[in-house]
């Protein structure tokens, strides 16, 4: 060690590089926030929200792209939620311990690491191509469950586990089966982690453009879809087919776009916040 | 009487086996989710390393699929994802480090529960938002300080996702580095140790393995990030050192072939398969290796 004061020095260093550290990613949201919100605030109305797309920047809007978004985080959802929910129940209260559950809990591990963009052409050539199904929100929903389902199964295994034992327990000592406890006592305990957890991960699958770009391509939709089985966009398609457009209007339609996008996601991840903090309160007694 | 009792019994037993074995159905999805991956791309990539050796694919160092003389050597689509990915971790592994030094360290209970969310914020945010940021806000500021910089550059691109990655380098290390007991920062102070010394000697060195782990795990969603480099580093191939030049992504690659909606069977969508199959078993190697690192240096206390 040498003299004191270099040592003070160094620690002052230290913390000025933390604050620094620190500040950058700040300015960098508060940056990245501005930098949309001035480009596309005077594009956004009523208008931009209820009208297709078109050639000219002032009339363009964003509804096939928002109802394309709706229709496959809706079926998304449906698909995902339940199947989460069992395979969680299943690795928590069911699984034996050896080598196959131990490849299950390796596999999902593995899966949450696995880029979205691989996610989009697995159902590329799986759904739309090998089962026909087209592209169509069907293929969309369907990839985006795949893509969804091992984030969804490791936080609901993470609120399964922390129901007490002794609940458990209790029910079997009174005769019930297995089932009755993972679903009469469990499950219910259980619920609103898993309900976050699923929000949470369904306001990731919104965002996602990689997947939903090799499933739906650049389709031209110039029409609300009204079944599962019509083609679509998605807001972070439409964003991306405006950035790249030539004329700087349309970029300025990107951001607008963008502006949809945050709103849509703020408001899922405030309600998943508030059913977070409404259910932690009754939890801890 | 009791031979009713016993059929209800039996149906029960039933009942309860379906539903396990359903259950099981839905853990078992994922290991078939796995199959599928290795399955369709394996026989996407057959057709195409039917027409091209893999030592070409491998090799090669032209990738230009889209015009005559078409050439399929991947090593310029590596390339430029290896530039991106290096200039990302140059962002995210120092600042997000520092920030989990400063919160876990340094940071009052208050502060903490400031940054945190913001972090948070930083990492729910779509990544084609990013690529705007980059294309829009980023790249023009490059350009004043390099003016021969063209629009689409690898710079802007792996600066962004590197301001992308920070929450996951910053909030994995901090989680290792709470993890740290406090006897061994009791101890290192009484020994006369000042606080940096105690935060870089002794809670750095003893989260290492948190601390590769979030590396590893920062690196690996840099080479598979898709949306910012399809939108701001470019999309020409080409084997260069240069980041302010324009280059492309494995996954950028994937992307331009995708928008055009390649015809099942041509040659342009068996090659997004066998650039995408690259893509994952680079994945799966640094992320295996990422398992092996922290297991090696998991310490736990």
């Amino acid at each position: 060690m040498n003299n004191l004061s270099s040592r003070h020095l160094k620690g002052r260093l230290l913390l000025a590089a933390g604050v620094i550290a620190v500040s950058i990613s700040l300015l960098s949201l508060v940056a990245l926030l501005l930098d949309s919100l001035l480009d596309g605030l005077p594009y956004l109305n009523w208008g931009f929200l209820t009208s297709y797309p078109s050639r000219f920047p002032d009339q363009a809007g964003i509804l096939p792209a928002l109802f394309g978004t709706i229709w496959v985080v809706g079926l998304t959802a449906l698909f995902s939620f339940p199947l989460g929910i069992f395979a969680a129940l299943y690795l928590e209260e069911y699984a034996p311990k050896n080598w196959l559950t131990d490849l299950i809990h390796l596999n999902i591990a593995n899966l949450a690491g696995v880029p979205s963009i691989v996610y989009g052409l697995l159902g590329l050539g799986l759904f739309v191509e090998a089962l026909a199904i087209g592209r169509v929100i069907l293929a969309g929903a369907l990839t985006m469950t795949l893509l969804i389902l091992p984030v969804i199964i490791i936080t609901a295994r993470e609120s399964i586990r922390s129901v007490p034992k002794e609940y458990r327990e209790g029910a079997f000592a009174l005769g019930a089966t297995r089932w009755q406890v993972a679903s009469q006592i469990v499950l219910p305990e259980a619920f609103p982690g898993i309900l976050t957890g699923t929000i949470l991960a369904l306001s990731r699958a919104i965002g996602e453009a990689a997947p939903m770009i090799a499933i739906a391509a650049l389709a031209y939709v110039r029409f609300t879809p009204t079944s599962p089985f019509d083609r679509f966009t998605v807001i972070p398609i439409q964003i991306y087919n405006w950035i790249n457009m030539p004329r700087v209007e349309f970029r300025e339609l990107a951001a607008a776009g963008i502006i949809v996008l945050l709103v849509v996601l703020l408001v899922m991840n405030s309600v998943a916040i508030f059913i977070r903090n409404k259910y932690q309160k009754r939890g801890v007694s | 009487m009791k031979n009713r009792a016993g059929e209800k019994k039996r149906a029960q037993k039933i009942r309860e086996s379906l539903i396990e074995k359903a259950l099981f159905a839905s853990a078992a999805l994922s290991v078939l989710t796995t199959l599928g991956i290795l399955g369709i791309f394996l026989f996407e990539a057959f057709g195409f390393f039917k027409e091209v050796s893999i030592i070409e694919f491998l090799t090669g160092t032209l990738w230009t699929p889209l015009f005559e003389p078409k050439h399929f050597g991947i090593l310029p689509l590596v390339a430029g994802t290896l530039m991106v990915t290096i200039i990302s971790i140059a962002v995210a592994v120092p600042i997000g480090l520092l920030t989990a030094i400063f919160l876990s360290e340094y940071a009052s209970d208050r502060l903490r529960r400031l940054v945190k969310p913001v972090l948070e914020v930083l990492a729910g945010i779509p990544t084609v938002v990013y690529g705007y940021f980059a294309l829009t806000y980023v790249t023009p500021i490059l350009q004043q300080m390099f003016p021969q910089m063209i629009v689409f550059n690898a710079l802007s691109a792996g600066l962004v996702m590197g301001i992308m990655i920070i929450p996951m380098v910053s909030s994995l290390s901090e989680d290792a580095m709470v993890a740290v007991p406090n006897s061994l920062r009791e101890g290192a102070y009484a020994l006369g140790s000042q606080k940096h010394e105690v935060a870089l000697k002794i809670v750095l060195p003893s989260a290492l393995s948190g601390i590769i782990a979030s590396i590893i795990l920062a690196i690996s969603r840099a080479v598979g990030e898709t949306m910012i480099v399809s939108i701001a580093a470019g999309s020409t191939p080409k084997l260069t050192l240069n980041p302010l030049e324009s280059i492309q992504t494995m996954t950028g690659y994937i992307t331009q072939i995708s928008l055009g909606e390649a015809p099942f069977g041509s040659i342009e969508y068996n090659t997004i398969f066998a650039v995408g199959l690259t893509l994952f078993v680079m994945v799966v190697i640094i992320n295996t290796l990422g398992n092996w690192l922290t297991k090696k240096y998991w310490r736990s206390y």
